[in-house]
């Protein structure tokens, strides 16, 4: 590692005040090493694991902020988990550039809606959408559920709503839109398992 | 996987076919590096392109995509010609003795009982002879021509190195030197692991790709095996969590299923799936189906499945046919699909023939996308210019966009392929008013649940019974979920060989399936993971990564269904008395009373050798299965071309294309010829990108901005073709524009005496996101399926390429 002699005074300056003297002789290391915390001694670790492939290689989420009532945590770097044995720290490049997924300009904000025929999205309300897409699945459910199929067996299905979970979506959401769905009588029913 | 991703540094040798893992799963890679440098092993890899792990392979022979059953089955053909197999585990643990009913045969490519107009076999021959007790009868000296080992070495003698030359392209001296390979981890201390992803499954014969290879470990004594395995290095981070919980059309959680229309009462949907045990002594781990189902209902709907209602048995739908993606998309292009709620799935970019599919999604009365991210799917009514040329004023569809978090923002569990559910924690808020994934499906099916309650409707029970005791109504958290999913004692459980003793008490969240009732007084959402969140807390969270074995088990890290079991069929991996086949990689082994190991064993623990149960406790049999009555298409894999074949018939036998994969009436001329289309295409990943997702992160989106196409020299010497040009690449379903890349990474293949083209396509582009905008891949792709699974024909079509 390249110190030159300014750089190294000003860096043994800092930890001077809570080391001996005597310590100095090999803390030029121990002092960089403060640089490095420095950047991120502000913030906060999450443990996470990248959703991308399989490999389920751990990561730490570094969020600007301490998690304060009222304070939004901003996430500001991550990178691999060092202790994970699998991954051992490293990533591949689509894990080491995960903030720019977080931070994506594409990222969606608000509910938006898009009426018949029309060219462009609207920004609704979540009151809206939910009230709109529940009255539009129950009127399709009413009309078309399957109570009986022609032989007289009964089947309480629902096939003219179909619906799609994603795969990098978390064991728990899985599992209460596979609780849902099957309640609803749901069979048109996929994860990307298939493609 | 069987194994895991750290055990791969185990392995004498590492065979990477139908998959490219330095390129899709370069983490997990590092451990294939790890066995090369410390272990000295050797990595084959089998790939219609020179790969990155080709380019860091010990040995690398090119295929024609689409033809892997041929190779592999000349790989059986060799192992049995050449007796360099593991003879006693073959005879031990497989149903290699076991005798077939002599009417079950295979002739002309077919076997018995086709019904070529409903394209489906009737398959009430393809089973074994039976004893006047009901089990199976067998031939341990494996020598009656009926027995499963005979009618293998019989089916695979057609596989001679020579017609894999001419069906694959493989040059004859390669394919030996790969054979070679292979057949130096038949003996009890070498092993081989098997690694592929999608470029095994995404055929129209992709399970029997994987049976392939499943039926080679099990010659070579590998399975079970620490450093073997059959290992699908799985392409989504929760892939493996959405199968495990079923959420897939025909399935409920922990791989049991939804009944069928004919299965009318509760007691024959059971008693279908209830599998005896087919030879004496064995386990059958299925016997325990009730269990795992009662479990399933009554955490469902707890008080309101009772016994007397059948635990609630008719508030699930039945299936009459698979509902998978490409009958939806059919469905929908009849107009008999009304609405799609799309959660985190980009469908018109991930689902085969996307013309079809945007004509389908146009005729759709509401679409409802869930996403953190501003995707195709959502957008499929917007004018793109010619990357989709559509006219928003004549699509009716309601479309809704609802935004929601992605990983750093939420507390969850994600599967890895190695089956460790790995606990995450939430760093963030997600941005703006976006909400999780279980929030906006609570708060949407908590209001449908409001509108029944209200105005009644159609079969309103499971909606209104559906047990919900979250905390916040609208809102379940995900701690509650897995609590769930894991399971709890809803009365006192006694312990049957302790008298006043309880395996769990009322209200205590459960250890292990072990302890599942059909009786009703245990609640389970997913048996498979029973024990992930036990009264010692949530065992998914767990962080301590010591390795006292050496093996790389990590037993305390996260936790990995089934029963914390790192690596499956593990018993496997001794021999029949008990002892490990290598000292130097014990997993378990008999001590004397019971047994015990490094992992924790897939067996019943107190169970002697001397009793004879065979390792393989899920299957009916105890032991695996070479022949497998189980397929669509046959028990035996046989090759047969993709549908977009450049072939005009199939060398091995009279049936040209899988016999048994469904094809919608509609889409018979949707196959492309050779004559208009004569090149093979593949599709595939780049490491610098995920699917259609990191086209909307900066750097990823820096580093591969725009699509290309991967084509041979000699190609581009055809066509007068140089890198950089602008090419269109044509097929029966679609055209597309990207930059030529001229490559010696594909070669050209000689197939049946002819020069066959290979064109390589990254599926990474499309519409939205920060990338030049491109074609979606699957503009060109059929809309075909493999016959087991549905899973569609992405890696074997023609195209044809020309100069822009």
């Amino acid at each position: 590692m390249n110190v030159t002699r300014r750089g190294f005074l000003k860096l043994t300056a800092s930890g001077i005040g809570a080391t001996s003297v005597a310590a100095l002789g090999f803390s030029h290391r121990r002092a960089l090493a403060d640089v490095r915390l420095f950047k991120l001694t502000q913030t906060s670790e999450t443990r996470n694991t990248c959703p991308y492939c399989s490999v389920g290689c751990g990561v730490i989420v570094y969020g600007l902020g301490d998690r304060a009532k009222n304070a939004r945590t901003n996430i500001v770097h991550l990178e691999g988990d060092p202790d994970h044995p699998v991954n051992r720290g490293t990533l591949c490049p689509k894990g080491a550039s995960l903030l720019d997924f977080v931070n994506s300009p594409s990222r969606l904000r608000f509910p938006e809606y898009r009426a018949p025929g029309t060219s462009e999205w609207k920004r609704v309300s979540w009151e809206f959408a939910f009230d709109r897409i529940a009255r539009l699945m129950k009127e399709d459910r009413d009309r078309n559920f399957v109570a009986k199929n022609a032989k007289g067996q009964t089947v309480n299905r629902w096939t003219s709503t179909a619906f799609l979970a994603a795969s990098a979506s978390s064991n728990e959401a899985g599992y209460i839109f596979q609780k849902v769905v099957r309640a609803l009588g749901g069979v048109c029913f996929d994860n990307q398992a298939r493609v | 996987m069987t194994n895991d991703w750290v055990d791969i540094k185990n392995a004498d040798v590492i065979l990477v076919m139908g998959g490219n893992p330095a390129e899709a799963h370069p983490c997990g890679f590092k451990w294939v590096i790890e066995a090369k440098v410390k272990k000295k092993a050797r990595l084959v890899v089998v790939d219609p392109r020179f790969t990155r792990t080709a380019s860091v392979a010990d040995l690398y022979a090119p295929i024609r995509p689409g033809t892997d059953i041929a190779f592999l089955g000349g790989v059986i053909r060799f192992l049995l010609a050449g007796d360099k197999i593991h003879l006693d585990y073959v005879k031990a643990y497989t149903n290699a003795p076991f005798l077939i009913n002599p009417s079950c045969v295979f002739e002309d490519g077919l076997f018995t009982g086709y019904d070529g107009e409903k394209r489906r076999y009737d398959k009430s021959t393809w089973i074994y002879q039976t004893d006047k007790d009901g089990y199976a009868r067998v031939d341990p000296t494996l020598s009656d021509p009926n027995c499963v080992f005979q009618r293998m070495k019989k089916h695979y003698e057609r596989y001679t190195p020579e017609m894999v030359e001419r069906v694959c392209g493989t040059p004859k001296d390669k394919f030996l030197k790969v054979c070679e390979l292979v057949a130096s981890t038949g003996v009890p201390h070498r092993t081989m692991t098997s690694l592929y992803a999608l470029g095994w499954t995404q055929h129209s014969v992709g399970s029997q790709n994987i049976r392939s290879i499943a039926m080679i470990q099990l010659l070579l004594g590998n399975m079970g095996m620490s450093g073997g395995g059959v290992n699908a290095l799985r392409g989504h981070s929760n892939i493996q969590g959405l199968t495990d919980l079923g959420l897939l059309s025909n399935s409920l959680p922990g791989y049991l299923t939804l009944p069928n229309d004919d299965d009318e009462q509760l007691k024959t949907y059971l008693e279908r799936r209830t599998l005896k045990p087919l030879r004496p002594g064995q386990l059958s781990y299925w016997s325990n189906y009730p269990k795992f189902f009662v479990s399933l209902m009554k955490s469902w709907y707890g008080a309101a499945a009772t016994k007397e209602n059948d635990f609630a048995y008719s508030y699930l739908p039945k299936v009459d046919a698979p509902y998978d993606v490409l009958r939806v998309v059919e469905l929908m292009s009849q107009g008999k699909v009304n609405g799609y709620v799309c959660q985190g799935f980009n469908a018109l970019a991930s689902f085969p023939d996307k013309p079809k599919v945007a004509a389908g999604l146009a005729r759709l009365k509401y679409l409802v996308v869930i996403d953190p991210l501003a995707t195709e799917t959502s957008e499929f009514w917007q004018s793109y210019g010619e990357f989709n040329d559509v006219d928003p004023a004549k699509i009716e569809t309601e479309v809704f966009r609802l935004p929601s978090s992605c990983f750093a923002e939420e507390d969850g569990a994600l599967v890895s392929s190695a089956r460790w559910l790995q606990w995450h924690w939430k760093a963030a808020e997600p941005p703006g008013e976006a909400k999780g994934d279980p929030e906006i499906v609570g708060e949407l099916f908590s209001r449908i649940r409001q509108l029944y309650a209200k105005d009644g409707g159609a079969f309103a029970d499971p909606i209104l019974k559906l047990t919900w005791s979250y905390r916040i109504t609208s809102s379940p958290h995900p701690e509650e979920l897995a609590r769930e999913y894991n399971g709890q004692a809803l009365a006192d459980v006694p312990d049957p060989k302790q008298p006043g003793a309880f395996l769990a008490r009322a209200g205590e969240q459960l250890a292990t399936f072990a302890v599942l009732q059909a009786d009703g007084t245990t609640a389970c959402g997913c048996w498979i993971f029973a024990g992930c969140y036990t009264p010692a807390g949530n065992q998914m969270a767990r962080r301590d990564n010591a390795d006292p074995s050496g093996l790389g088990i990590f037993p305390a890290w996260s936790w990995a269904w089934p029963a914390n079991r790192r690596i499956l069929y593990n018993r496997a991996s001794c021999d029949p008395h008990g002892t490990p086949y290598d000292p130097s990689r014990k997993l378990i082994w008999w001590n004397g009373q019971k047994w015990v190991g490094n992992d924790v064993p897939d067996f019943k623990v107190d169970s002697a050798p001397a009793e004879g149960m065979d390792p393989f406790i899920m299957n009916a049999e105890g032991v695996a299965r070479l022949w497998a009555p189980a397929m669509a298409e046959g028990p035996f894999p046989e090759h047969y071309e993709p549908f977009d074949t450049p072939l005009p018939k199939n060398p091995f036998g009279k049936a040209l294309n899988n016999p048994a994969a469904r094809v919608f009436p509609g889409d018979a001329k949707a196959f492309g010829k050779p004559d208009e289309f004569p090149c093979v295409a593949t599709t595939y990943r780049l490491t610098e990108h995920f699917h259609f997702w990191t086209k909307h992160a900066r750097i990823p989106a820096v580093l591969q901005p725009q699509a290309f196409v991967e084509l041979s020299e000699g190609l581009a010497r055809k066509k007068g073709l140089k890198s950089g040009d602008l090419v269109v690449v044509k097929s029966k379903r679609g055209s597309l524009k990207a930059k030529a890349l001229v490559t010696r990474r594909l070669p050209t293949l000689v197939i049946e005496g002819k020069e066959v083209e290979v064109v390589g396509l990254p599926i990474h582009w499309g519409f939205t996101g920060q990338t030049k905008k491109g074609f979606l891949t699957n503009t060109l792709t059929p809309p075909v399926g493999d016959a087991n699974i549905q899973t569609p024909e992405y890696k074997a079509f023609l195209v044809s390429v020309e100069k822009a």
